[in-house]
């Protein structure tokens, strides 16, 4: 455990109504993205790393980066949530000089990196592991990627660059929910068989449903699984996950709800 | 150049620990003295300019200044969005360094040439550019990027260009350093390592009794200052191994227009794109680009 502690179910559940009533407000798309990426997130935050939220530049906190930066507003939402800022700062999302970009924004309280153009993310936090170990610190680095964001041939260069000088304080997670932008992955360029490779380039590799906060806790509290060897976490995950009419619809990636959509989004959540 | 920045990359790492070198797989017979002397601190990061970059960003984000290195158009084309977002935009100390600046690999083909950096590197906000003119300035510009550490572009030459100062210069972004005395209302301003062009010319007579200035240290930025070097002067003559185009002259005429009382004619001399396509010598290069008199 970490020293927040968190009922992370529940601090899922109320980062899932924040970022739907965020993007509502501000008619902001990539809903999809967010809810499917709360469990994660939660547990990262109310569980497994190091944090201080009324110090977010503490040297010894681990480094959490968002490379598919879209869906930022589950990060927000998290930040929020577990005390970085006031809750009441969600309501700049999407506003006109807001800090809280559409895409992940290093203007925020708690956030390393900024992203929104895909494949960035893993080369960074490469870099964050190699000035770790560099300085002999014991922190780690978490990068979030999506499974459509592989494509980018960034992540595979930074993912033989991180085996190669046995970066094992390095954790990649993919949300791996099987959809990207037009359709699925597996129509459009298919990353199968995923294990395979990133085992194949040298990282440990695991697979876990990406909504099971004991699973995900459990093996992200283990770590590193392989002493020398980053560590590549296959989270299976559902788009939309929370939210009986987005689950699994590309629309999702781009609609805002509307408020009764809202209305019936969070009625589901409240009584979830 | 490329010996002077090896030499003065030695020795600024030993005075500051948070130096360190990653190279895109090349520097043969350059980088090596460092790879010896701070192997903690030298990566070589394979032939993957993305990775190299994005990594020197996410070190730079935990206090180094990180300097990466390859040739031509590799540290920055290649890599352009790395050095746009994760560099730039979050204002992180990584300089990139190209060797072989405008067509010092002339026979080498057009994927060695560049004549597109600065256009790429000056239009990024918080971008410094460094395009020293000599071994000296290439110090100096140095000295000045891990002082005032940033984003900045360290384009060099090759080797064995001449030194036209005895000692480092001080330098400043924005600032024209004098190289010959002479004219004062028609100057003759270079940027980058065909100084040695200018001072050949200068050397033949063909550049009358101009003064020739170098300013190796500009930016965005700092085109407002360039005004009271207009104001007093009639003509001025831009010199660059870099495509007319989002060059350096060009870079000049947008500070101009920001002051329309001042009448100095500003003259470019820079490639033209016939040069594109075409191999040779670096000398008979600039010669088809249009840098003749």
């Amino acid at each position: 455990m970490n020293s927040l502690e968190l009922d992370s179910y529940d601090l899922a559940r109320r980062m899932r109504i924040q970022a739907l009533q965020m993007v509502h407000r501000a008619r902001a798309s990539h809903i999809g993205s967010a809810l499917s990426i709360c469990d994660i997130v939660a547990t990262l935050y109310g569980q497994v790393m190091h944090l201080q939220p009324d110090q977010p530049a503490a040297t010894q906190r681990d480094r959490f980066i968002l490379s598919k930066g879209h869906a930022c507003v589950a990060v927000y939402a998290a930040l929020a949530e577990t005390g970085f800022f006031p809750k009441e700062n969600l309501f700049r999302y999407g506003q006109d000089h807001s800090e809280l970009m559409n895409h992940i924004s290093h203007k925020v309280p708690g956030v390393e990196f900024s992203t929104g153009s895909l494949g960035h993310g893993l080369p960074f936090g490469t870099g964050k592991a190699l000035a770790a170990k560099m300085q002999a610190q014991n922190w780690r680095t978490f990068v979030l990627l999506s499974d459509g964001e592989l494509g980018e041939g960034s992540n595979w260069e930074a993912m033989m660059f991180a085996a190669h000088h046995q970066l094992d304080n390095l954790v990649a997670i993919v949300d791996y929910n099987k959809l990207q932008s037009l359709t699925t992955v597996d129509q459009t360029l298919r990353i199968e068989p995923l294990a395979d490779k990133a085992h194949a380039f040298g990282w440990a590799v695991r697979e876990v449903d990406g909504h099971d906060h004991v699973k995900l806790a459990e093996l992200l509290g283990t770590l590193p699984w392989e002493a020398g060897k980053p560590s590549f976490l296959i989270a299976h995950t559902t788009k939309g996950k929370g939210v009986s009419f987005m689950e699994n619809k590309v629309e999702w990636h781009y609609k805002s709800p509307s408020q009764e959509q809202l209305d019936q989004a969070l009625e589901e959540l409240n009584h979830a | 150049m490329r010996n002077a920045f090896i030499q003065e990359l030695v020795a600024l790492a030993r005075q500051h620990p948070h130096i360190a070198l990653i190279v895109g797989d090349l520097g043969y017979s350059v980088i090596e003295p460092f790879a010896e002397e701070f192997p903690d601190r030298f990566i070589n990061a394979g032939v993957a300019e993305q990775n190299m970059t994005g990594l020197a960003a996410g070190m730079a984000s935990e206090g180094y200044h990180v300097f990466t290195y390859s040739i031509a158009n590799f540290p920055t084309f290649r890599c352009a969005e790395q050095i746009r977002n994760d560099v730039a935009y979050h204002k992180l100390p990584v300089t990139v360094v190209a060797v072989g600046g405008g067509l010092a690999y002339g026979a080498l083909g057009y994927s060695h040439h560049a004549v597109q950096d600065y256009a790429l590197m000056r239009t990024m906000p918080n971008m410094q550019i460094a395009a020293p003119g000599d071994p000296m300035e290439t110090r100096a510009c140095m000295r000045y990027l891990v002082e005032h550490p940033g984003p900045s572009y360290l384009r060099l030459g090759k080797a064995g260009e001449p030194c036209f100062h005895e000692v480092p210069p001080e330098v400043n972004p924005g600032q024209w350093l004098k190289i010959r005395e002479g004219d004062e209302e028609h100057v003759l301003l270079s940027t980058g390592a065909c100084l040695q062009m200018a001072m050949e010319w200068a050397n033949e007579g063909k550049l009358g009794n101009r003064s020739i200035y170098s300013l190796p240290l500009w930016s965005m930025k700092d085109k407002d200052i360039q005004i009271k070097n207009l104001q007093s002067r009639k003509e001025v003559t831009t010199l660059e191994d870099h495509l007319q185009d989002a060059g350096f002259g060009s870079w000049l005429l947008e500070a101009r227009v920001q002051d329309p009382k001042i009448a100095c004619t500003i003259n470019l001399m820079a490639l033209n794109h016939t040069v594109c396509g075409t191999v040779g010598s670096q000398t008979t290069l600039n010669r088809i680009g249009g840098l003749t008199i």
